[in-house]
């Protein structure tokens, strides 16, 4: 059944256009085919069956109670961990206030200003590297810089620790969201006799704003699942949020009472699991919602 | 309804060669380029063009001449590109604009500039031609403004009804035209014009060619043209540029310059001589 060429002498048959379901070609096309779709579909499995685990051991443990009560001490039942809720958010929101504005101000001092520059190319150098810094690090100067010289364990000290591993992440999305927008807009902008500054504000940034968006919140969603930088910095707490003491968060919830030997304790570490899933999940949501806004 | 381009051409003819002998010859703006260099890169030398008051000026010349380097070098959009360099003077109202003290923005502000590829901002139409007022914090109707704007770039009837669509949502002539309003809107003194064609349709280019025959009244126009028929169509006096690469680079520099019908039906020089009737051959 092989395929023949037929020259150019040949009259064409009307078979000679089929496709031939048997054939060595095309066999190896469905079987090559078939491989890429199953790596596809393995690239999946992780999260699925993660979000399957954590609903079925979490699920059942999730109400209300959890959202509003303090943890539970040893041999207690119910209880819950909305202050480790609240330190999360008020650790990621602290390190968004810190690593925003620097990112994004830095972000467009190297996409319109310093091009080339020595500064700028250092500057893109150091966040390309501290993308992959390991995020105990962070944890480890953060404990150096804040907690010594606090003297103790903080929230904030917890915060500017998520701001460090927040700030590339944002400088580079941000710098490439200012480099996309197309450069004819930009000249327009001079061209009418925009100051700098004014080119920048009026005219850029509007239309990289989904791009900046998006990058910050995918920031904010990984510094939310984030224990290492946490543990030396804001510890952990049975009580409600105090800034400027040991504050609870989700992640080193996690961490604690998943080794505990309490069937309590384990099955909250479960639910935390879940709330703290379901964030990420939201933040993702509303950055892929931002970024495929049409203007 | 459409005119044929022949009589299009006939008509914008006579609307220019009219008022030809009592056009004033006062100059607005002359640009006396010594020296333009792009890095090590020797751009375009030797190039005095003298811009008449009320008159479009057309540059012409083959590609690579440096006539668009010589119009970005008029309102400073050069100073954006890395390793630009000016040597000379750009006399504007006896001022040199490329004297220290002069600030590129103000410049700008009262040179205005269309490019090539129509570029309104990602904005509505309304505020695509208000942005320039708002820049100049311009104190009264805006509305008004923005209308008498729109209807002086032949525009308004097609946008009225739709002002707060966005301006990239406009075809390619209807975003020319727009990029056209927004330039006129704060009443610059000089209108540059890169190719503002080049990117059109016949049709959207015989809109843009009567729009700038209209706007000579008010403004003075320069134009960049690669369309010898649109210099001769549009333009009062027209510059040729060439390239010169004997020393080994290609430097633009001006060949003549003089009224459009002296320079096309009797030019001075062979080369201008030999590039027209290149073209037309």
């Amino acid at each position: 059944m092989n395929f023949k060429n037929s020259g150019n002498g040949e009259p064409l048959q009307p078979d000679m256009l089929e496709r031939r379901h048997f054939e060595v070609r095309t066999l190896k096309s469905i079987v090559l085919s078939s491989i890429t779709i199953f790596a596809a579909v393995c690239a999946c499995l992780p999260l699925f069956s993660v979000l399957i685990m954590l609903i079925y051991r979490g699920g059942k443990r999730l109400n209300l109670e959890v959202f509003y009560s303090l943890p539970p001490t040893a041999f207690e039942t119910g209880g819950g961990f909305g202050n480790a809720i609240l330190g999360t958010l008020f650790m990621i929101g602290l390190a968004a206030l810190i690593s925003v504005p620097f990112g994004i101000m830095a972000a467009i001092y190297l996409a319109e200003q310093g091009h080339c520059s020595r500064i700028a190319q250092t500057a893109r150098f150091c966040a390309k590297t501290m993308t992959g810094l390991p995020s105990i690090l962070a944890g480890v100067f953060a404990y150096a810089a804040v907690v010594l010289i606090m003297g103790h364990y903080s929230a904030w000290a917890g915060g500017i620790a998520l701001s460090i591993l927040m700030l590339p992440m944002i400088l580079l999305t941000a710098e490439e969201a200012i480099k996309m927008v197309p450069s004819p807009m930009r000249e327009a902008a001079y061209g009418m006799g925009c100051t700098p500054s004014q080119a920048m504000v009026k005219v850029t940034l509007p239309v990289a704003m989904p791009g900046i968006i998006t990058g910050v919140v995918l920031a904010v969603a990984r510094a939310a699942g984030e224990t290492a930088p946490l543990l030396f910095t804001a510890l952990f707490s049975d009580y409600w949020l105090h800034p400027n003491g040991p504050t609870a968060s989700l992640a080193v919830l996690i961490y604690n009472y998943s080794g505990m030997p309490f069937e309590n304790q384990i099955e909250l570490a479960w639910a935390a699991s879940l709330v703290l899933v379901i964030m990420v999940f939201i933040l993702n949501i509303i950055s892929r919602a931002i970024g495929q806004r049409k203007k | 309804m459409f005119m044929k381009s022949s009589d299009v051409a006939e008509n914008l003819y006579k609307t220019h060669s009219m008022p030809y002998e009592n056009i004033s010859e006062e100059i607005v703006l002359n640009c006396q380029a010594e020296r333009i260099f792009y890095g090590d890169f020797l751009a375009v030398r030797d190039s005095s063009v003298p811009i008449l008051k009320n008159q479009i000026t057309g540059f012409i010349g083959p590609s690579g001449c440096g006539k668009s380097t010589v119009l970005k070098s008029i309102n400073r959009m050069n100073d954006l590109v890395h390793g630009f360099r000016f040597e000379g003077k750009i006399l504007f109202h006896n001022i040199d604009i490329y004297n220290k003290k002069v600030d590129p923005v103000n410049v700008r502000r009262s040179i205005g500039m269309v490019f090539q590829q129509p570029n309104p901002f990602s904005m509505s139409i309304y505020e695509n031609v208000a942005f320039g007022l708002r820049l100049n914090r311009y104190k009264g109707n805006m509305d008004e403004k923005v209308e008498q704007a729109l209807r002086g770039a032949a525009l308004w009837d097609e946008v009225k009804n739709k002002l707060k669509n966005n301006g990239t949502s406009l075809s390619g002539g209807q975003q020319q035209r727009l990029c056209i309003a927004r330039a006129i809107a704060t009443e610059p003194r000089v209108l540059l014009m890169d190719e503002p064609c080049s990117a059109l349709d016949p049709i959207a280019t015989r809109q843009i060619e009567e729009l700038m025959v209209k706007l000579k009244e008010r403004f003075t126009l320069v134009i960049v043209t690669h369309n010898m028929q649109q210099a001769q169509r549009v333009a009062d006096q027209t510059a040729f540029f060439s390239v010169d690469i004997s020393q080994g680079g290609r430097t633009g520099y001006l060949v003549e310059m003089g009224p459009t019908r002296e320079l096309f039906e009797n030019p001075k020089e062979q080369l201008t001589e030999e590039y027209l009737s290149g073209e037309f051959s």
